[in-house]
């Protein structure tokens, strides 16, 4: 049975926590946004935009989904705004705007 | 090998993202970058069970309760990613053995260049050694980031780290780095690999490929640069890594069956400051007097670079 | 039907793990427990057991490996000794927060150094508080049956902890002794296949193991450790029942030896009971009522069982073989002390080393204590609070 973490909280009693601490689910930091931690906001300007997807590989926080072979807007609840897309962007099609 | 198609970005992009984002590692960091590539390389349809030595990754990827990976992960020390990996393949093929496990999984480890490096080197001999199916990933961002930037076995001449401090007395780490690579490759294990991140990722991708779906035992050396250790814009990741192949500081190799095989040769090899400038670790080598410190890393990485090169050219 | 044999105790447990037949076997030479993993190797190349035996490089990636395999899904062990057990003390922790339910094989052996390779209980009574069931062994039968007994209780749901399951190194690791065997049918019965809820090649539900854990689970993960440990209690008495079902012996907690009416008793671990005993029906002979408590599970510590057996005597002597540095006593000193402090016994209780490194323990020097003891209630004739047996000394 998987396991439901919104039930698991830092306020939980010692029984409602996972045998072991071990968790039976996948990608469960999903809901953990560190969207938050952002001081630049990449945008995309789509018209520059080539979908050449060289910004994709780059991004260390899986932020640029991609689906049948062409990228879709920034996943900004979990963007930490480094920039690296914007520099890897050969058409300066991203850019990085002050705030979140 | 089963997959001989050409790279195609495009491809392997639009595969389910195995890597989920919400772990708490750095903005800008490569260890990320660096684990999302290659577990792209594992095909559709196949499970894997993922393994971390302790570290940046480890604290960052799976703080209780929110694992960021898709498939079965294990943490268990810092010094025994290799060992523990050893059990879960064992044991993998003992089940199948029973017909209690149907699906094919793959094996992977990352660990820094501290858990691989130095603290886990003996567990990771020995991995290699005893011939399991598996790949272990080496991020290496030359230091004991997760602890605040201390050196490590990795960590290249002249860095400023918190334990090779730049001082009145100092120039930073005095030993140049220890060349892991090469030494697992004499384990004479069937695929070893150095990479890095460039431009597509198909250097990256097909090598991780190939250390997956090749039988027996494989290691990749990645370099994974670290923003806050060694002291760049965030941004600038991706320009730090083409430069340390143009200098030949970081040269692309595969060991396949023991046979060495140079993955890029630059037409003109760029000086080693080029590397070291944009860096803050190595600020201290552009004062005036230290000019004999940028030829003594050079001698050493034209030495290095000099000796990679023979062992490529030997039938 | 019961196979009579004559086997060593480390033959005796490599039997106990030739009939469970467990998936993965990680382990690293270190006498006196080395003959183990031989005797399993053994059984594996000439074809009477299927486990996958893994030749690893250190103690530290045996455990590593057990941990590996355990939350993989397979039934894992490993076997070791003394600086072995030292060397994978970290993991020791973590097979045991990781709730894996798997078992070691220990040889007790002293703890480096100066080096030497005899008994003593240093290295699993350091261990005591790494969340690990200890299970003790006088002999090669005890070793034996406390093996297979060893699975049904780590993997039992409401424990789902690791066990250790610990004889004396040479004294019954490698010493030859008539045993009853079970047959290997009746083992495998007894024992089951294990069938994990959760596991990493579990291709439905993946799952992930050993987070890193802030304080405010930190705590509540120690609470819920605990608690396992303290259902194991239970389980290790149905589990000894339901064994001396199949096998005639009846196990608990500890055993008595002639404790019932007895004034003055030795309470102790391991191999030195059986010298005890003869101790024991010599002063019985005479007239002296002594008895003895011996300890087979240390961990969960059976602490009001063994107040409530000790409770009539008139002196207690806790022969601890290890020390414990803290200049006062051994670590069964402690608990035993504890234990009885708690249930209000007012007896008196004094606390000896004995055997540290292999040092004899011979008849003469049980009988000695159950003379101190009684000296010290008809004549008032004091003990130190804290001292060794068989030592060589100046005063």
């Amino acid at each position: 049975m998987a396991t439901d973490i919104s039930k698991i909280t830092e306020k939980s009693p010692w029984q409602d926590l996972t045998e072991g601490n071990k968790i039976f689910a996948g990608g469960t930091s999903k809901y953990f946004h560190t969207g938050e931690w952002r001081t630049n906001t990449p945008v995309l300007d789509k018209e520059k935009c080539t979908q050449c997807l060289l910004c994709t590989p780059v991004c260390p926080d899986s932020c640029i989904p991609v689906k049948n072979g062409e990228r879709e807007d920034f996943d900004l609840d979990h963007c930490k705004g480094c920039g690296i897309c914007a520099s890897a962007c050969p058409f300066n099609a991203i850019s990085m705007k002050e705030g979140k | 090998m089963e997959n001989k198609k050409r790279y195609n970005l495009k491809e392997v992009m639009s595969r389910p993202e195995r890597l989920t984002p919400g772990h708490r590692m750095c903005a800008g960091c490569g260890g990320t970058i660096a684990v999302r590539a290659v577990l792209r390389a594992l095909h559709e349809g196949d499970h894997a069970v993922i393994g971390n030595a302790t570290g940046c990754l480890e604290v960052s990827s799976f703080m209780y309760p929110y694992t960021a990976y898709t498939d079965s992960y294990i943490h268990n020390a810092f010094e025994n990613a290799g060992a523990t990996m050893s059990g879960v393949e064992t044991a993998y093929n003992r089940l199948r053995e029973k017909g209690k496990i149907k699906d094919n999984f793959k094996f992977i480890t990352f660990g820094g260049d501290g858990g691989t490096y130095d603290i886990g080197f003996q567990s990771l001999s020995g991995s290699m050694e005893r011939g399991h199916d598996f790949v272990y990933v080496c991020y290496d961002n030359g230091a004991y980031m997760n602890t605040g930037i201390q050196r490590s076995s990795a960590t290249p001449m002249y860095a400023d780290t918190t334990t090779t401090p730049v001082g009145k007395e100092s120039n930073g780490k005095i030993q140049y780095r220890k060349d892991l690579a090469a030494i697992i490759a004499e384990h004479k294990v069937p695929y070893v690999a150095q990479t890095t991140f460039l431009s597509n990722f198909k250097d990256l991708h097909t090598k991780a490929e190939k250390a997956i779906y090749t039988p027996g035992p494989a290691f990749l050396n990645i370099m994974a640069p670290c923003p806050r250790g060694w002291r760049y814009e965030t941004s600038e990741i991706m320009n730090i890594c083409k430069l340390a192949v143009e200098t030949c500081y970081w040269p692309l190799f595969e060991v396949v069956d023991g046979k060495w095989q140079l993955s890029y040769e630059p037409k003109n090899k760029l000086p080693i400051e080029d590397f070291l400038k944009p860096q803050g670790r190595f600020k201290h080598l552009f004062k005036t007097g230290n000019e004999d410190l940028i030829v003594k890393f050079q001698e050493e990485v034209d030495r290095r670079w000099e000796d990679l090169q023979f062992r490529c050219s030997q039938e | 039907m019961a196979i009579r044999e004559r086997l060593s105790g480390n033959e005796a447990v490599s039997f106990a793990i030739k009939q469970i037949n467990p998936d993965v076997m990680p382990a690293f030479p270190i006498t006196p427990s080395t003959e183990i993993p031989q005797y399993v190797s053994a059984y594996i190349a000439n074809g009477e057991c299927d486990t996958e035996f893994i030749p690893v490089e250190s103690e530290h990636s045996s455990m590593s490996a057990t941990i590996g395999a355990s939350a993989a899904g397979a039934r894992a062990l490993t076997a070791t000794s003394s600086c072995g057990l030292a060397l994978m003390w970290e993991e020791l922790y973590v097979a045991a927060s990781n709730r894996l339910p798997v078992v070691l094989a220990l040889v007790n052996r002293a703890l480096s150094g100066p080096i030497n390779i005899n008994c003593d209980h240093s290295d699993s009574m350091g261990a005591r508080d790494s969340g690990w069931i200890q299970i003790y062994a006088e002999n090669n039968q005890e070793a034996y049956d406390n093996f297979v007994q060893a699975y049904r209780i780590s993997e039992h749901k409401d424990v789902m902890l690791p066990v250790m399951i610990c004889q004396d190194g040479f004294i019954t690791s490698h010493a030859v002794e008539n045993i009853e065997l079970l047959e290997d049918d009746v083992v495998k019965n007894f024992v089951g296949e294990y069938e994990p809820e959760n596991y990493l090649l579990n291709s439905e539900t993946p799952m992930a193991v050993g987070p890193y854990a802030v304080s405010n689970y930190y705590m509540e993960s120690k609470k819920a450790q605990t608690e396992a440990m303290k259902n194991a209690k239970q389980v290790i008495l149905d589990v000894a029942n339901e064994f001396a079902g199949i096998s005639g012996r009846q196990y608990g907690f500890f055993e008595e030896y002639r404790l019932e009416d007895a004034e003055y008793a030795i309470v102790m671990i391991g191999s030195a009971a059986g010298t005890t005993k003869d101790a024991i029906d010599y002063l019985r002979e005479k007239g002296k009522k002594v008895g003895l408590l011996k300890i087979r599970v240390f961990r969960p510590f059976p602490e009001k069982e063994i107040a409530q057996a000790l409770k009539n005597t008139k002196a207690v002597a806790i022969l601890d073989r290890a020390e414990s540095f803290n200049a006062h006593g051994g670590p069964l000193g402690s608990e035993v002390t504890q234990a009885l402090f708690n249930a209000k016994c007012t007896m008196e209780v004094r606390n000896y080393i004995y055997g540290l490194g292999g040092r004899d323990f011979r008849v003469e020097d049980a009988s000695n204590v159950y003379s101190e003891l009684e000296a010290l209630i008809t004549e008032g004739k004091e003990i130190e609070n804290y001292k060794y047996i068989g030592l060589r000394s100046e005063d």
